[in-house]
């Protein structure tokens, strides 16, 4: 069966993917932390970059959603800016990162490794637009 | 169909292949006679227009919307162990993690069952325009996130074990009893799930609930010839002639619920294996222990709160107490939004007043039931009921 043979392995470089891994977090509980908390994490994610490093397209930590500014039009070619994060939630986003995987599974698995520990994170597709 | 998905990465293309096989073989064998192994034909047609497809595909598109495919399995086109192995894989992409609970059941019940999406809105009571637009969102789900065609590693099986026998054990459920149609049970769909069933309990042998699935389908489906008369007609488990059960599934059955009973508190699907066994221990419907039957089902409504679960403890009760205990717990269920269209709350009603003497009442409940059902077997058992009363 050449046909299937080629479809499978010639697509199998070709079809790696990406996905934005969101991480949502609770501001409030960050705010009780002290020093030696964030150190550990800011650890965590130094480990983290070192075991998915061949996998990961980028990444970053966001500053609190006091700091946001939404904007959005008005339908009119008028913008309206509102201060804070575009949806008000217990848990905000707080960093990202974009990582290659085969697969959800693949990408769930690194997800897993992402420290979060007020909240959780998010994997979402990265549409591919080429 | 599992293994044309395979091909096709895609699960509409792939009921477009299948679909399309089918209909070529309406035109073939019409002229050339049905092949020796027509289950086979079908696979090889719908395989084979599902690479025409590929072939034809434009890769950029390719690269996006796949299934993905694990390429370290060997070809499927070999023997049909294979096939197999493709609707294992299948059966724990529609029961991924990332999909909510009821949409991999459904998705499984549609992809790998090939039930219409009428019956599998049937099967959640829920209306058929709900369920389209729920298989379509959570297949566009499987390709936009690619969530992969294969049986997960050991580590990961336990997790995800749970929905997999939830959609085996609805698979046998609709196959048993046809929640549509004009023959009483879908004898296909009911193989299916045991084929499943002993599947899944090979690949976690030592796991309870998936060893009091596979008791429980063996010890149900034992009654499989006894269910309808010679005209077709069905038969109630007090009418049927079990000397006619099948002893070698009752035998396996009974061991399989023993065993997985051991493992320690009981869940769902060995409560009711061990309900099915008490019933294939009594080798006359007079000796059914229903008292035991009824405690059964209190432990399985802790376990499963349904209100299905409630509306069979009350016809068990109706056996153990009498059918005025009986109704008062139908009558209490008669509220619930989701028991509102079940044919067998109305049927359950009917059988309770009639053994009270209360005809008239009894008579429209069973018109009721007839109303509800779309299984033309039961609705004539109903009728005929009806014509008994007068």
């Amino acid at each position: 069966m050449m046909v299937r043979g080629s479809l499978g392995t010639s697509l199998k470089g070709a079809v790696m993917a990406e996905y934005l891994v969101l991480i949502y977090s609770n501001e409030a509980s960050w705010a009780t932390t002290d020093e030696a908390f964030s150190a550990k994490i800011m650890d965590g994610h130094n480990k983290f970059g070192e075991k998915h490093g061949a996998a990961l397209r980028g990444g970053n930590a966001l500053e609190p959603t006091m700091s946001s500014t939404s904007v959005r039009s008005n339908g009119s070619g008028e913008f309206v800016t509102t201060d804070g994060p575009f949806a008000e939630t217990k848990e905000a986003l707080g960093g990202y990162y974009v990582v290659e995987a085969d697969d959800l599974d693949a990408a769930i698995a690194i997800a897993k490794d992402i420290p979060a520990p007020f909240g959780g994170v998010e994997v979402r597709p990265i549409r591919n637009m080429s | 169909m599992a293994a044309t998905i395979r091909i096709t990465r895609d699960f509409d293309v792939a009921e477009e292949c299948v679909q399309d096989a089918f209909a070529r073989a309406l035109a073939t064998w019409s002229v050339q006679g049905i092949p020796t192994s027509p289950g086979a034909w079908l696979t090889t047609v719908a395989r084979r227009r599902a690479i025409d497809i590929g072939r034809r595909r434009d890769v950029a598109v390719r690269s996006q919307h796949y299934l993905v495919i694990d390429d370290t399995v060997a070809d499927p086109e070999t023997p049909d162990g294979e096939f197999e192995d493709d609707r294992l894989r299948l059966i724990f992409t529609c029961c991924h993690p990332s999909l909510a609970t009821d949409t991999q059941v459904a998705l499984a019940l549609r992809m790998l069952c090939g039930l219409s999406t009428a019956e599998v809105a049937k099967a959640f009571l829920v209306k058929e325009s709900a369920m389209a637009a729920r298989l379509t969102r959570a297949k566009k789900k499987i390709a936009l996130a690619r969530i992969p065609y294969r049986v997960p590693e050991r580590s990961e099986l336990r997790g995800r074990i749970d929905a997999v026998l939830l959609v085996i054990h609805l698979l046998f459920t609709t196959g048993h009893t046809s929640p549509l149609g004009e023959n009483l049970s879908q004898v296909d769909l009911v193989e299916r799930a045991l084929d499943l069933a002993r599947m899944v309990h090979g690949l976690l042998p030592d796991d309870a609930e998936g060893t009091g699935l596979l008791a429980l389908i063996l010890l149900t489906d034992s009654r499989r010839g006894t269910r309808v008369n010679p005209e077709g007609e069905f038969l109630k488990l007090a009418d049927q002639d079990r000397s006619q059960w099948h002893l070698e599934s009752i035998d396996e059955g009974l061991a399989l619920v023993g065993e997985s009973i051991r493992r320690g508190r009981p869940g769902r699907f060995t409560l009711m294996a061990a309900i099915a066994a008490v019933h294939s221990s009594a080798s006359h419907w007079d000796e059914t222990d229903w008292a035991e039957i009824v405690g059964l089902y209190d432990l399985l409504l802790v376990a499963w709160p349904s209100p299905v679960v409630a509306l069979n403890r009350a016809v068990a009760l109706s056996f153990a107490q009498g059918p005025s205990a009986g109704l008062s717990a139908l009558d209490a269920l008669s509220t619930d939004p989701q028991l509102s269209t079940y044919p067998y709350l109305a049927a359950a009603r009917g059988d309770c007043l009639e053994r009270l003497e209360r005809f008239a009442e009894a008579r429209s409940a069973f018109e009721e039931a007839a109303m509800l059902t779309e299984n033309l077997v039961e609705r004539d058992f109903l009728r005929s009921r009806i014509a008994q009363l007068k």
